[in-house]
């Protein structure tokens, strides 16, 4: 075997290398433990009725999405927009978590800004943020009509977003 | 020089040039390695004294406290099962926020205090450093398993 | 409409792709001669419509054509109409097609400027370059298709990202590509070469000029990108050894070996073995660089979004033109082994040092780059290597190559007398030594050894560089005895002098603080006065900001003002600094707005940055120097002949 062959023998190691590196990991993917699993019951009062309670059990019967978002949440503000195009195109109920914040603030913001949701929970401590696993806001479930979640998403919704992972999801009759 | 020799010589300085790499590699993972720690491992004892390393996680809502006018500010990182309090001071990075991932490089100092000598934030909404989101996604099993448990929440699980 | 136009336009463009690949190259076999022309037809052709379709792209920005799913994600109703062609580019799809469309470019031009050349070997490299194309256009149109639709259309965009948003980096990437595609020439070139065994000097000399091109675009291009990411993005800082800037870092400097390389194999016929597998690892870098950039392996803030799926059609991709490449070399390398020899003392000897040391240099940036991966999957630790490694590892090859590089100037070729050699660097060394002493010491103040090694060792390129100049001056008496070749190489490596400066001083003695300032006081950092006059809201076209006016003071007497500001981007919400620069050859002064530390005062970080615009200036006169040798006689002649010719045939009969 002759020298020149050596190149060769180091980029098909580095080849090799590079293709267990792809499968390592997708750096962006983050399995949720909840997909694929019911939704965690729970009960809150709502943002704007602190009498009203709202639980899982207004969720079943259809397609919906919870949005877990903050007053704190700069990124929040960004998909704001696009919840309330969504809320406005009446495609699907949005229900709200507002998470470890402050009930004024949050109601002002809606005002201010507009309010796509369906209506909000109140989740004051966090706690029920912590039985959903969120870690941050934003994230949105979609839930189907059983009460399982579907997906989550972490970071702002966008129509691409929305189009490539929410709607190609109900499309094909749930979870993949 | 005849073509046997030149063979040799630049045989010769490739060996020079790999031995040189070598030993700087070698090296490299010795001294400039910058290890990072998660925040439950930081809590639990588990990090590199005497030298720096980076933590990360995301910045605990309504921690961020700055004394009025001074570049000093302190704040604190979490896992969402633990939490470590950071000090730095210096201008933050543009998308440093509460509820935000963050990278911090730095030291834990005697009192529990990480104090960093830099920070890294989201640099867009998409992107959140790959040992942040792991920790976090990590920790967050604990931190269910815990809540139903009725456990405490952080140092209850060193396995990590 | 136009959207369907240009997705068919690439379609399009991919048959003919199809044809320019694979017609010449079973016609360049055959000695076909009509099989063979099809190559250039295919090729223009494939060209037309790689432009319909970026047009295409191009007018769904201007038109704000939110159906598009690409236009959505980076552009918005507001966004300045200068960005919005900016965008065309911005991102993974939009680059690949400005990737696809400089290709079929490149290949064009050499259809055209290749009348030297035999028609079997211009036949395969146009084939060549048409199968590298059809990998290109499969990727897009397979995984990575910029006309994807969004059904319902959005009413707005999500604004291209702010950072993008900038002059610098919108020309960054075109320049950038113009050189890494580019690289694909020197290796159809060497590929057709080892295909047809034809590998004399005739060879080397055919593809100098295109790899020169390459390079020197590819120059512009980083250093570009440095420039950018000094004023919008670093805070100051002007190189990180991210992976997107090591991506593109190492096909340069195996891309500059090449070069030299081609100069040994041109003038000598030696080498042949060395410039092959340089030409094809500079285009595989290229290929890797794309790889890591787009495939999500390695998380860096400039790479683009991530998508294993495309990580790993382009790892197969780059595996498949690789590997090939590489077994052709295994099998063609053995035969090349030429009788010339060359004395111990001689231009041949510098040059071989100089490709050993160039690819020692770039083997430790790929493992810089890629070891954290490696330990990672080796061990689950998670380390960063970064420029404190890197900067010193850089160097230890760089030092010698430097030192070389000015010796090697004035040796020629063959074998060089010893003594006369000695004569000729005797002074310059000496006045390297005392520049590169009194160079810090007068001007900074201070000395140490790795500023007198750093001011030295520019001083010793910038002299030895001009000697060669001076000395044919002086030989020819007056006449222009300098070839533009070797004047482009004087040029070039007077560049790479003044970076070396630049970079030497601006890291020994550049001044980094951060401060709190209110509006009416001033602080002192680096012996100037920084005092906030004024702070105010502006209103851009799709930002809104808060700037500060900032006098900057010498002795009281004011020098500039700079006027920083935090912006705040309407549709993303990023915030965003722009610096305040007084900027100028001899120094920079930085000025970058922090944040509100409340009681008033805002947090600023100050920079003082001497002599860092030589760091770029001396990347733009390499690039000059490289211009200047390709534009020598013996290309400018090769054209000229070509032209001649048919006139003469026709006077001939007589």
């Amino acid at each position: 075997m002759n020298r020149y062959v050596w190149p060769l023998i180091g980029v098909a190691v580095l080849i090799v290398f590079l293709n267990m590196g792809l499968n390592h990991g997708d750096p962006k993917a983050l399995p949720s433990p909840f997909i694929g699993k019911a939704a965690p019951e729970f009960e809150l009062p709502t943002l704007k009725n602190p009498e009203v309670t709202i639980g899982k059990q207004n969720l079943l019967g259809q397609y919906s999405i919870v949005n877990v978002w903050a007053t704190w949440c700069v990124m929040c503000k960004v998909e704001h927009g696009f919840l309330l195009d969504l809320a406005a195109s009446r495609t699907i109920p949005i229900y709200g978590i507002n998470w470890r914040d402050s009930r004024p603030d949050a109601i002002r913001w809606l005002n201010d800004l507009g309010d796509p949701y369906v209506a909000s929970a109140y989740d004051e401590d966090g706690r029920v943020g912590i039985d959903w696993g969120v870690y941050g806001a934003p994230e949105t479930f979609l839930i189907d009509p059983e009460g399982t979640v579907i997906y989550k998403h972490l970071g702002p919704l966008d129509p691409v977003v929305w189009q490539r992972e929410f709607v190609a999801r109900m499309n094909s009759g749930g979870a993949d | 020089m005849k073509p046997r020799q030149q063979r040799m010589l630049a045989v010769g300085l490739a060996a020079l040039g790999i031995a040189i790499a070598a030993g700087l590699t070698l090296r490299a993972f010795q001294d400039n390695m910058m290890f990072f720690v998660e925040i439950s491992d930081v809590a639990a004892g588990n990090y590199p004294k005497e030298r720096n390393f980076r933590i990360g996680g995301l910045v605990v809502g309504g921690s961020v406290q700055r004394e009025e006018g001074s570049l000093d500010v302190s704040f604190e990182v979490t896992d969402t099962a633990c939490v470590v309090p950071v000090v730095y001071n210096g201008v933050l990075p543009d998308l440093f926020r509460e509820g935000q991932g963050v990278v911090a490089h730095g030291r834990l100092d005697d009192t529990g205090v990480f104090r960093a000598d830099k920070i890294l934030a989201k640099h867009d909404e998409e992107y959140m450093a790959p040992e942040v989101a792991e920790s976090l996604s990590k920790h967050q099993q604990d931190v269910v398993d815990a809540a139903v448990a009725g456990a405490a929440e952080c140092g209850g699980n060193n396995d990590s | 409409m136009i959207p369907e136009i240009g997705q068919f336009a690439l379609i399009l463009a991919l048959s003919l792709a199809v044809c320019q690949g694979v017609l010449p190259l079973v016609g360049a076999h055959r000695g076909d001669e009509a099989m063979m022309a099809v190559g250039r037809t295919a090729a223009t052709g494939h060209l037309v419509f790689a432009a319909v379709a970026f047009a295409c792209l191009t007018w769904a920005f201007l038109t704000d054509d939110f159906s598009v799913l690409y236009v959505v994600n980076h552009s918005q109703l507001s966004l300045p109409t200068v960005y919005k062609i900016s965008a065309v580019w911005g991102a993974h799809e939009g680059s690949l097609l400005l990737w696809i469309l400089l290709l079929a470019g490149w290949t064009v031009a050499v259809s055209r400027f290749s009348g030297g050349l035999p028609p079997a070997f211009a036949a395969r490299v146009i084939g060549i370059l048409g199968l590298l194309s059809v990998g290109f256009l499969l990727f897009a149109l397979l995984t990575s298709n910029p006309f994807e639709r969004l059904v319902p259309a959005a009413v707005d965009g999500g604004d291209l990202n702010p950072l993008l948003q900038d002059p610098g980096l919108a020309i960054h990437p075109p320049l950038l590509y113009i050189g890494y595609v580019g690289f694909s020439v020197a290796f159809a070139f060497a590929i057709a070469a080892m295909i047809s065994g034809d590998l004399d000097r005739t060879w080397a000399k055919w593809t100098r000029p295109w790899t020169t091109v390459a390079w020197l675009f590819l120059t512009l291009g980083i250093a570009l990108g440095s420039w950018w990411a000094y004023y919008e993005l670093g805070w100051g800082g002007w190189w990180f050894w991210d992976a997107v800037e090591n991506a593109s870092f190492m096909p340069w400097l195996i891309g500059t070996a090449l070069i030299h390389s081609l100069a040994v194999t041109e003038k000598r016929g030696l080498f042949k073995s060395w410039t092959l597998l340089l030409a094809i690892t500079a285009f595989s870098l290229s290929l890797l660089g794309t790889f890591l950039v787009r495939s999500g392996i390695i998380v860096s803030v400039h790479a683009f979004a991530a998508d294993p799926t495309r990580g790993r059609f382009i790892l197969a991709f780059l595996a498949i033109v690789v590997i090939g490449a590489l077994i052709l070399y295994a099998w063609r390398a053995p035969s090349l082994d030429s009788d010339a020899g060359f004395g111990l003392l001689s231009r041949e000897t510098f040059l071989l040092l100089n490709n050993v040391l160039l690819v020692v240099a770039t083997a430790l940036v790929l493992i810089g780059t890629l070891s954290p991966l490696v330990i990672e999957m080796a061990t689950g630790g998670k380390i960063s290597i970064g420029p404190p490694w890197f900067n010193v590892a850089f160097l230890v090859p760089m030092i010698p190559l430097v030192l070389l590089l000015g010796m090697g100037m004035q040796t020629a070729w063959r074998t060089q007398d010893t003594a006369a050699w000695v004569r000729i660097l005797r002074i310059p060394a000496m006045l390297a030594l005392v520049l590169g002493i009194a160079i810090p010491w007068l001007v900074y103040g201070r000395v140490s050894v790795l500023l007198v090694v750093g001011c030295g060792a520019a001083a010793w390129i910038v002299i030895t560089s001009l000697l060669p100049i001076l000395r044919s001056l002086r030989r020819e008496k007056g006449a222009a005895g300098i070839t533009r070749s070797a004047l482009g190489m004087s040029v070039a490596h007077l560049g790479m002098g003044l970076f070396v400066l630049g970079v030497t001083v601006v890291s020994a003695f550049g001044v980094e603080s951060d401060r709190a300032l209110r509006v009416g006081e001033s602080i002192e950092v680096a012996g100037y006065e920084f005092q906030m006059r004024e702070l105010r809201n502006v209103q851009g076209p799709n930002f809104s900001a808060i700037e500060a006016e900032i006098a900057i003071l010498d002795d009281g007497r004011q020098v500039a003002t700079v006027l920083p500001q935090k912006r705040q981007y309407l549709v993303q919400r990023s915030p965003m600094t722009e610096a305040g620069i007084r900027a100028g050859l001899d120094k920079d002064l930085f000025v970058a707005l922090g944040d509100p530390l409340g009681d008033e005062a805002w947090s600023v970080r100050i920079q003082y940055k001497p002599l860092i615009r030589f760091i770029w200036l001396g990347a733009l006169v390499m690039a000059l120097g490289g211009l200047i040798a390709i534009s020598d006689r013996r290309y400018r002649s090769g054209v000229r002949a070509k032209a001649v010719a048919p006139v003469k045939a026709q006077e001939s009969p007589a």
